[in-house]
């Protein structure tokens, strides 16, 4: 019995990273010397930053430090509204991804976003998954049935809602709508995420299973979560960044930045010392 | 950290004094019950021993409510980086500090013992290797309330001296043991009274390392200064 319990506690040991030098993989998107501008006001100064393959960061900082306009950099979301702009590099597949030429349609649908509120669109569970599919592909009924059904099952929804795909998503409850959001950001098959508070409005198991879909989402997605939420960045990033007054002021693997930041700025914020 | 600003939450800052405040007071007792053992073995003084004696119980209290008040604090506050490793660290040291106590009270009891038999040799050594362990101890109970890595590691790295001084002891005793055997059981006594204040200079580096640590969020290498080659005094393992 003891044997068995050690070679099991060894085992679980064994696949479990917490330590310090958990290895960060190669970036996905580089982000060099990258500035953005609100009419006059510079928002982010200088940014450099790798998100790695298949593995998420985690961004947090006071409000206005800036990392949801660079989140809103990431997919062009700024190019609504006029005045904004952005200078520098946002390398992904050796394209400069805020050069006005990048087809905008192509880029979403290569980097998702969810949103701190739910947002279904009032249609149906299955129309909500399949409306953005129908935008980039052409699929025959039974190869659509197979996609809402594939991504409501990655959103980890798809237990809950398969009896009633015809039914208003506007019934769901607000943590099962957030994983319908995150079904249908998947449902185009992107292969960056992009997370901004996508848990704030959500009580804490709901909170709790969008985390550990994330944590399953990040071995075929690349992603970036925005929070407030300290402990948050601390259970679900790999590489944590830390933002303060439109600077990157330190990024570092998620272990490191809550045991031993470099920066005492990061410190003082972590710690909850920040006047 | 000493020099950090304060926490927004002004009660969270109260429970980390509370902590540092569990750890002096430990550490005051501790260094007081080190120094009455080594009064009471140098001046044959039952009184001093009874003191240290006495004082255990506290300490061992003393440690219980500071790990509930760090389990607490884990909990509750859910720290990260410096006030996670001041936390952590205050966890352990108050574990390195009752086990200090112990070895200050064993001392002392060995003291009543010893002092029924006549002294065979000079305490001198002992004396002084007493001295310098205390020397230690105060560094490090400083270095806690000031959390000053460079005291920490000072006393990290003088421990070697300790060592020797243990080292040579031991030898001394064994030759008075072979001398007469009527020695064996004062010089038995002595033997660990030696072994326990090695031990509670282990125990001062094992803090060094905590508060360094603590303080800097770096670890100290693997390869403390460590000298205690006793265990080969008289049979030296084969190459």
């Amino acid at each position: 019995m003891s044997a068995t319990m050690s070679e099991q506690q060894g085992s679980s040991y064994g696949s479990v990273q917490v330590h310090s030098d958990a290895a960060i993989n190669a970036p996905r998107i580089s982000i060099h010397k990258l500035e953005f501008f609100y009419g006059t006001n510079k928002a982010l100064k200088d940014i450099n930053l790798d998100l790695p393959d298949r593995q998420v960061t985690g961004m947090i900082g006071p409000s206005g430090c800036g990392k949801s306009t660079l989140l809103r950099v990431l997919n062009r979301m700024y190019d609504l509204y006029p005045g904004q702009r952005a200078l520098g590099e946002v390398m992904m597949d050796g394209e400069n991804i805020i050069d006005p030429k990048v087809d905008l349609n192509a880029l979403r649908a290569k980097i998702g976003m969810v949103f701190q509120k739910p947002t279904p669109f009032p249609m149906t569970i299955y129309d909500n998954i399949a409306f953005g599919v129908k935008l980039h592909e052409k699929l025959s009924k039974s190869a659509m049935d197979e996609r809402v059904e594939w991504s409501l099952i990655r959103g980890a929804l798809w237990e809950e809602v398969k009896d009633r795909l015809n039914s208003s998503a506007m019934g769901l409850s607000g943590g099962q709508q957030q994983r319908l959001c995150i079904a249908r950001t998947i449902a185009v098959r992107p292969e960056v995420i992009l997370f901004d508070e996508p848990t704030s409005a959500l009580d804490p198991i709901s909170t709790l299973k969008i985390e550990e879909l994330i944590d399953e989402l990040k071995h075929d997605f690349t992603i970036a979560i925005v929070t407030h939420n300290m402990q948050q960045a601390a259970r679900c990033a790999d590489q944590v960044a830390f933002f303060y007054l439109g600077e990157l002021v330190e990024v570092a693997p998620a272990m490191q930045m809550f045991t031993s930041p470099r920066e005492r700025r990061t410190q003082e914020y972590i710690t909850g010392r920040f006047g | 950290m000493a020099d950090a600003p304060e926490h927004v939450v002004k009660s969270y800052d109260l429970q980390l004094k509370r902590l540092r405040n569990f750890l002096t007071e430990m550490g005051g007792i501790v260094e007081s019950q080190v120094a009455l053992a080594a009064q009471a073995i140098v001046n044959r003084d039952a009184a001093a021993a009874t003191r240290a004696v006495e004082a255990d119980p506290r300490v061992d209290a003393l440690e219980r409510e500071a790990e509930q008040f760090v389990i607490g604090l884990l909990a509750l506050r859910q720290p990260v980086a410096g006030d996670l490793r001041q936390i952590v660290a205050a966890l352990k040291i108050t574990g390195e500090l009752e086990r200090i106590g112990d070895y200050a009270a064993n001392v002392a009891k060995r003291s009543i013992v010893l002092a029924q038999f006549a002294m065979p040799l000079s305490l001198a050594g002992l004396a002084h290797m007493a001295t310098l362990v205390q020397e230690h101890l105060k560094t490090i109970i400083d270095a806690i309330a000031d959390n000053d890595a460079d005291k920490a590691v000072d006393v990290w790295r003088s421990d070697q001296i300790v060592d020797d001084m243990y080292n040579a002891i031991f030898r001394e005793l064994i030759t008075y043991m072979m001398e007469d055997p009527r020695n064996i059981t004062p010089c038995t006594h002595l033997l660990f009274i030696a072994k326990n204040l090695e031990r509670i200079g282990d125990h001062a580096t094992n803090i060094a390392e905590m508060v360094y640590y603590a303080v800097t969020g770096e670890v100290l290498p693997d390869t403390r200064p460590k000298g205690d080659t006793s265990a080969y005094a008289v049979v030296r393992p084969k190459e």
